[in-house]
């Protein structure tokens, strides 16, 4: 089973590849409204590829609120 | 009319398939504009049915197949009637909707929705007039109504409950969450699954399978398996105007319309 440190870096590798940000460039604490610059339609992208990529199921509620890319992985690690 | 080009979306037919495709900025949501042509689009069903097997509906738009609802729309028009004008304008905007999603789900050939990314609240409304949904695995289904103090008006919960088991159409209605394709196929909303950007090509596959079929057997088998419950389609249109008389929705909406948050579909 994953860590959550593992889980964070997946996140992190997931969000620089689909949204076209250096490799390497994100960090876990980092806000990821304002360092990816997405709107709420690709948060809900993200919201799906994440799914998707873990084959779990994240409510939208879940992540209301969450900013940074450590929270949310958090979020995903207790659904693993 | 086989064909037509119009402000929110356009048809053309070929084949012996229609395609309907939905292109109003940002993310087709539903308002006056785009309801007078669907209007018109149903309108055309008469002379089009007899040489029509199938019909796609799909999104032209980037975000997805619809994020439901002009609530802009909604809510400025909302805002400078009286009590009663509002009520008056909400009903007949509601009678208008359901005539035109009834008549596309009672249809005499067989409707296919293409879906890709958001489809939520009046969007959702209107792919569950399709007899199939095929679905991209970036599309996200949702009824947020909830957040407004509203319920889905555009006849969402009883063509849900017609098609899948009350516990699914609880959890989106009571919770407002939104889920994925791949969870909507496990449960038998979305009848295939495409993968990203590819929905229409298979919808187009499945219609080309549809066309085979004779036609009056077609529309028989249809119209025995696929009931439209009117009654509760009725009861869904009073329900929703009694909670828009209270003055927590348009304060909602107000908020909605003002909002600057990254996920403004959630309380």
């Amino acid at each position: 089973m994953r860590t959550l440190e593992q889980t964070t870096q997946e996140v992190l590798d997931l969000a620089s590849k689909h949204f076209n940000v250096p490799e390497g460039s994100l960090a876990p604490e980092d806000d990821f409204f304002k360092k990816l610059g997405i709107d709420s339609l690709q948060t809900l992208e993200m919201l799906s590829r994440l799914e998707n990529h873990f084959g779990i199921e994240l409510p939208d509620y879940e992540v209301q609120g969450v900013s940074d890319f450590r929270t949310l992985a958090s979020r995903i690690q207790s659904r693993l | 009319m086989k064909s037509f080009t119009g402000k929110t979306l356009r048809w053309e037919w070929r084949d012996g398939v229609i395609e309907l495709t939905l292109d109003r900025e940002p993310a087709n949501e539903i308002g006056l504009t785009l309801l007078a042509e669907l209007e018109q689009f149903v309108a055309a069903f008469e002379a089009l049915a007899p040489e029509t097997a199938a019909c796609i509906i799909y999104s032209e738009r980037k975000q997805g197949f619809s994020a439901g609802a002009d609530l802009r729309e909604l809510y400025q028009g909302a805002a400078q009637l009286s009590e009663k004008e509002r009520l008056a304008s909400v009903r007949a905007f509601l009678e208008r909707i359901h005539a035109a999603f009834n008549a596309i789900d009672a249809a005499p050939f067989t409707t296919i929705a293409a879906v890709h990314g958001v489809c939520f609240g009046g969007g959702l409304e209107l792919a569950l007039t399709c007899d199939i949904i095929v679905a991209d695995k970036m599309a996200r289904f949702a009824f947020p109504e909830l957040r407004l103090g509203l319920i889905p008006g555009f006849g969402g919960i009883p063509r849900l409950k017609r098609d899948l088991g009350n516990a699914f159409v609880r959890d989106l209605l009571l919770t407002g969450r939104s889920v994925n394709a791949t969870r909507a196929q496990s449960v038998g909303l979305v009848a295939q699954l495409a993968a990203e950007g590819e929905a229409l090509r298979i919808a187009r596959a499945t219609a080309a399978q549809v066309v085979k079929f004779d036609g009056v057997t077609r529309a028989a088998a249809k119209n025995f398996i696929k009931t439209i419950p009117h009654d509760e389609l009725r009861r869904e249109i009073d329900l929703f105007c009694e909670l828009f008389a209270r003055p927590t929705v348009m304060a909602a909406l107000k908020k909605f319309v003002e909002s600057s948050d990254a996920m403004p579909y959630l309380p």
